[in-house]
């Protein structure tokens, strides 16, 4: 398979009033994508440039290394869409009308029945799979869709916002399932979502657009695993009765960097300071012993990428609704290290 | 680790449930099977097959209201040896036409509100067809659906004719006839109910436009014939305004074509249709009214798009 399934370049969009896409020029390899931005950053937009359906101002793009100018055709035969809107009829049974998209995008009747049937189950569709689609519940819903978009076993699924109007619980198997559809099915997704957290979890890359302009495009490992920080938290003994000072300047003695983790939760109490290599562990457990100190704990913090964004002072306002997402009680926790 | 104590029976338990993904490598068929897949569940749907128990009752009830004054007649005129039909098979359309209009107020907005309502078409774009594909398939196969409704009541008579030992030749003839009479109507009404109902995703607003437009425009139209006739009758000349009033509602249209050129007799007050001359005025209102609702349903389905 190509390495870059999706390609732009200097890709714009512009309606009389509004400049949707500004110049966009991108790489997306195989796996799962995340796009994110707020409420029209250009997100559907893209999508639809990318399915060929609305032809850009200028620029050009590409999706599994045809061009949607001209091979339009070609792209929604390979390509799955699920959209963010409801669209599926009330009267007919999820069976029927995913075989009838099936046969939409141009498999025979009998292929059609089978992998309606298969795709439905993989999606968690059962016995209900006969019952009129009116009486669903969202989750349903979204699973109908999400089978739908991927019947004829796509090489690439465009997910628009699948976690819409989700409870958590089907927010996470949502989620799971998009993962699946990479790991298992192999088959690479570009997802969409304003919720920085859901992307995180699930992605193996995340391009950030805000008012039609790249903001950034990186792998989630480079967002969240790019630096080695260390958390450290001490007890207070009678002998040092604050524990996190005493600590700190005995770091500075021997020539280590630290600050607090202002503005995370337990600040004051956390020293963070980054890791040189497998040295700067031992330095660690020596200084604490020496001093006679309980280590609490001391983890290597992964950023949330919500927090690369608090660079960027474009992002501010995004950056700050979902560091008020995550913090509530993540970072506390912790990853293991 | 249960795994590890009891290999076999749990791994005959896992492959039993979980098949895993297979890929498709199969044949993908393309545009032009997508279109004809998309006519065929249109023109299923156009009689409530596929669908639910309920929209089947009235495309049903109204295909039989249509065949069984066809069928009486039959029996009629086999009954009593009659040397012909009690009516011909161009006008046969033209006496049922409050059925027709009824199908296609009813069946129109099936075929495209529906989609519009619940946001389909988006679905439909973002496969190989393009929208002068959905337009054709969903026009083709409203259009089918009239045929099969107008055209199998004159199937009735003729097979009735047969039956009763008509005249074969005469008989063919007007069949033939009939048949291209019926198959102008179903394009022109399936075009004109088309873009009524596709202004609107609310069905109910395009059943009542339907209809409206239908009963109005023939109302109007029969009435001013009417008084035309009585005019001339007055003044004892020939009539020569009312079949050019033929031109403003779709059944009259349908009438003065037939009358002009598929020797029906018309059924305008006073029966005078237009001539041959005028006839070309008629079909070529028809063809455009034909091309012209495609034309319409094109530009509404270009804005519709995802």
């Amino acid at each position: 398979m190509d390495v870059t399934v999706i390609a732009t370049e200097s890709l714009s969009k512009r309606f009389p009033r509004v400049t949707a896409l500004d110049r966009l020029s991108m790489d997306i390899g195989p796996g799962v994508t995340g796009l994110v931005g707020a409420n029209g950053a250009g997100k559907s937009t893209l999508i639809k440039i990318l399915l060929g359906l609305s032809p850009a101002t200028e620029g050009r793009a590409t999706v599994l290394g045809l061009d949607v100018a001209t091979e339009g055709g070609a792209i929604r035969e390979r390509v799955g869409y699920m959209p963010e809107h409801d669209c599926l009829p009330p009267d007919v049974s999820a069976t029927e009308f995913v075989v009838h998209m099936a046969r939409m995008s141009g498999l025979p009747p009998a292929a059609a029945r089978e992998r309606t049937a298969d795709t439905l189950r993989h999606v968690g569709l059962y016995e209900e799979r006969y019952r009129p689609i009116g009486g669903y519940s969202t989750g349903m819903k979204q699973r109908v869709k999400l089978a739908q978009a991927l019947v004829h076993d796509p090489q690439l699924v465009f997910l628009d916002e699948p976690t819409n109007g989700l409870d958590p619980v089907g927010r996470d198997e949502m989620l799971g399932l998009i993962r699946r559809i990479h790991t298992d099915f192999g088959i690479s997704v570009l997802v969409t979502s304003h919720l920085l957290g859901e992307l995180e979890r699930t992605c193996d890359h995340v391009v950030v657009v805000d008012g039609g302009k790249l903001l950034r495009s990186s792998s989630t490992t480079d967002f969240t695993q790019s630096t080695a920080i260390l958390a450290i938290e001490v007890t207070d003994t009678d002998e040092h009765p604050d524990g996190t000072a005493a600590m700190r300047d005995a770091l500075h003695a021997r020539g280590v960097e630290t600050h607090d983790g202002s503005g995370l939760p337990g600040a004051g109490h956390i020293l963070l300071l980054t890791a040189q290599g497998e040295d700067t562990y031992d330095l660690v457990r020596d200084t604490v012993a020496g001093l006679g100190l309980g280590l609490v704990r001391m983890e290597q913090r992964r950023h949330h990428i919500s927090e690369v964004f608090t660079d960027s002072d474009e992002q501010q306002r995004a950056a700050q609704q979902s560091t008020a997402q995550h913090s509530a009680g993540k970072e506390a926790v912790g990853h293991g290290g | 680790m249960a795994v590890e104590q009891t290999p076999a029976q749990t791994g005959a338990q896992s492959r039993i449930h979980n098949i895993g993904y297979r890929s498709y490598d199969g044949q993908r068929l393309g545009r032009a099977y997508a279109r004809r897949s998309l006519y065929s569940q249109s023109l299923r749907g156009s009689y409530g097959l596929g669908r639910s128990a309920k929209s089947k009752v009235l495309p049903m009830l109204l295909f039989a209201v249509m065949c069984v004054p066809a069928a009486i007649m039959v029996a009629v005129t086999v009954a009593t040896k009659a040397k012909e039909l009690p009516v011909e098979y161009t006008n046969y359309a033209i006496v049922m036409q409050a059925v027709i209009g009824l199908y296609v107020a009813s069946q129109a907005p099936q075929a495209v509100s529906r989609d519009l309502r619940f946001k389909t078409v988006p679905l439909y774009f973002s496969r190989p067809i393009e929208t002068s594909d959905y337009v054709r398939a969903k026009f083709a196969a409203l259009a089918s659906a009239l045929f099969l409704i107008t055209a199998v009541p004159l199937v009735v008579l003729y097979g009735g004719a047969m039956l009763a030992k008509l005249d074969f030749t005469d008989q063919t003839k007007g069949f033939l006839q009939g048949l291209v009479s019926v198959a102008l109507l179903s394009l022109l009404f399936a075009g004109i109910g088309l873009v009524i109902s596709a202004a609107t995703p609310r069905r109910g607003f395009g059943i009542a436009a339907v209809i409206a437009v239908l009963t109005i425009s023939y109302g109007a139209v029969s009435t001013l014939q009417a008084i035309a006739d009585a005019q001339t009758m007055v003044d004892g000349q020939s009539s020569t305004a009312a079949p050019w009033i033929g031109l403003f509602s779709p059944i009259t249209l349908i009438d003065g074509v037939q009358t002009a050129f598929l020797g029906a007799t018309s059924s305008y007050p006073g029966g005078v249709g237009p001539s041959t001359g005028a006839g070309v005025v008629f079909l070529l209102a028809v063809l455009g009214l034909i091309a012209g609702c495609y034309g319409l349903l094109m530009r509404r389905y270009r804005k519709v798009g995802l």
